[in-house]
């Protein structure tokens, strides 16, 4: 064999996965390094949801009755968890897109590391991200006087939490590859509003008018914040058909399915790029 | 041994449209290759075909003698690309951006740092410090993006139009980086609309147009093959521009045209350079009774000779006589 031939021959598996996972570290890492060199940018990501939790509990909240009985910060607080999560799809796409336009994608495809570490990285960036803005507005709502449960449940609503999480994200890096246009993003981020408005987020899907309720009933979101008020102990709001009596199953189930099909889709695009 | 880059019978396609049509090309080793062309000439697609960024439809295509459709990574291990727009990170720094890039080359941290620190030296960006790229001149940045491009020390390195957008000097400093490696003896294929660049930094050009080779050579064969040199005259009625470069058409029996951008007018003779060209012109437009203010005989530019060989020559650049 000669030096050529050899160094034709792909590595084994084991030594592709580490590489896979080095360089995913790598690209998230750029990331990091951004969060560190724009904090201001970071705080303004994370005190959003903030801003949001506040107004709704201290400007809208006074008119608001939870049915069933319980406090509106309490409701509340876990549906902006999960909507704090929702809004990561406009982060996700615009860092995929911007990254596309200006080539630094095509740089990292000439590159000979593990092509999938190029989304693989976004992923972990984006993820890590997500935790601290969970645990700032967790920090805000306990600063409010929101109280979970306990630890145990409570760590199980964050987990339940970034796997919504993930479900957008694979949707951010589908829709990101999608679209070389910048304006695109901006669609996006304003048809989040009316998705997110129409869920149990902020009130409880039982009192919209009948098939509106349904909707928002069976809203991918839904399903985790039910399932994730209940294992903060918060008030879950009465009323709802099956989607609601069956919360923690949608809460898992609708994530998954939805990872599934945008990281399918997602790696399907990515590898059209070199078409 | 084969050559650093040898493509035999390329095509691709984009739905119906031909973006390429059975490319041939050959790049020695150690030279320089220009690709020239206009917009949409294919000259982007044929450099994402060669770094692996593209698949081709049809024909064989090998960079440092692999194959790019078989062994991506292989290429990809001694490929360097740098793209149409400087393709790094805007809010890190130069050191920064090379040390990731040298990361995801698979140097350890150690060795990152010092080959991010040769290359800063290399491209004259040392003492750049946390500065944002952002905040670099465009020349600047270009140069990072080339450092970029030379992690492992490249065998072929791609450059896609690396001087477009780019003010004088900006572009000098990027033919003297280009002059630096191929003296390192590094293989260069570069794709530009300039033919000063071709000229300036190219052992060979292979011109473009719709997806196809339509000449290939030297700067210097190139001129040569569209007619040798021209001749200049400038007339001292404009008025009579016309009916000289007649004359002048007749007397060395190939065509001539009046150029109108000129303050009198001036009439483009092409000409094969041949004993008493000059003579034989000045005398027939003086027995034409035509005054002449100057006379030049120079060699055609490679411009000329691009815009002939692409045929738009005649749509934009000069009026038939």
């Amino acid at each position: 064999m000669t030096a050529l031939e050899a160094s034709l021959t792909e590595p084994g598996l084991v030594e592709r996965v580490r590489w896979a996972v080095v360089d995913a570290v790598a690209v998230a890492g750029r990331d990091v390094a951004h969060w560190r060199r724009q904090p201001a940018a970071v705080l303004v990501g994370a005190l959003f949801p903030v801003l949001l939790l506040l107004m709704f509990v201290y400007l809208l909240g006074g008119g608001m009755v939870v049915p069933g009985g319980g406090d509106y910060r309490d409701f509340l607080v876990p549906g902006m968890l999960a909507l704090a999560m929702v809004f990561g799809v406009e982060a996700t796409m615009t860092a995929v897109v911007t990254d596309t336009a200006r080539g630094i994608t095509d740089r990292f495809r000439s590159l000979p590391m593990a092509p999938s570490a190029v989304v693989a990285g976004r992923c972990l960036a984006d993820m890590l991200s997500s935790v601290v803005g969970l645990v700032v507005l967790i920090a805000a709502a306990l600063a409010i006087g929101w109280r979970p449960a306990g630890l145990g449940p409570a760590l199980a609503a964050v987990g339940l939490l970034l796997l919504l999480r993930l479900a957008f994200l694979w949707m951010g890096i589908y829709l990101g590859l999608l679209t070389r246009d910048p304006g695109a993003v901006m669609a996006v981020q304003i048809l989040v509003w009316p998705f997110a408005f129409l869920s149990n987020a902020f009130v409880a899907a039982a009192s919209m008018p009948g098939w509106l309720s349904t909707i928002a009933e069976w809203n991918p979101v839904a399903g985790t914040v039910t399932a994730v008020r209940e294992l903060f102990g918060s008030p879950v709001g009465a009323g709802g058909g099956w989607a609601t009596e069956h919360a923690m199953l949608l809460a898992v189930l609708w994530p998954v399915v939805l990872t599934a099909v945008f990281a399918v889709l997602s790696v399907r695009r990515f590898q059209g790029l070199s078409r | 041994m084969a050559g650093a880059i040898s493509v035999a019978g390329l095509i691709k396609r984009y739905g119906e449209k031909v973006v390429l049509g059975d490319v041939d090309l050959h790049v020695r080793r150690g030279s320089v290759c220009a690709l020239l062309g206009p917009n949409g000439a294919g000259k982007t697609t044929a450099v994402r075909v060669l770094t692996t960024l593209t698949r081709p439809d049809a024909g064989r295509v090998e960079v440092a003698g692999i194959d790019v459709v078989r062994h991506p990574r292989a290429v990809r291990r001694r490929i360097g690309l740098i793209g149409q727009h400087p393709a790094v990170d805007d809010v890190l720094g130069a050191r920064e951006n090379l040390v990731l890039f040298a990361r995801l080359h698979h140097l350890d941290r150690r060795a990152a740092g010092v080959r991010a620190d040769e290359l800063l030296e290399q491209v004259g960006l040392t003492g750049t410090g946390a500065q944002p790229v952002r905040e670099f001149s465009g020349g600047m940045r270009r140069r990072l993006d080339i450092a970029a491009g030379l992690v492992l020390a490249p065998e072929v390195l791609f450059l896609d139009e690396p001087t477009t957008g780019l003010d004088p000097a900006g572009r000098r400093d990027v033919w003297d980086a280009v002059r630096a490696l191929v003296a390192g003896g590094t293989t260069v294929l570069l794709t530009t609309q300039y033919l000063e660049e071709a000229e300036q930094l190219a052992d060979d050009v292979c011109v473009l147009d719709g997806g196809r080779v339509v000449a290939r050579g030297t700067p210097r064969e190139l001129t040569a093959a569209i007619g040798g040199d021209r001749l200049e005259l400038v007339v001292s009625d404009p008025g009579r521009a016309r009916e000289a470069a007649e004359v002048a058409r007749r007397a060395v029996s190939l065509r001539a045209v009046a150029d109108q951008g000129g303050p009198g007018e001036r009439v483009v003779v092409p000409v094969a350079r041949s004993r008493g060209v000059v003579g034989a012109v000045v005398r027939a437009l003086d027995e034409a009774g035509i005054a002449v203010d100057d006379v030049v005989l120079r060699p055609t530019t490679l411009d000329e000779a691009y815009l002939r060989i692409t045929g738009r020559d005649d749509e934009r650049a000069e009026v038939p006589a």
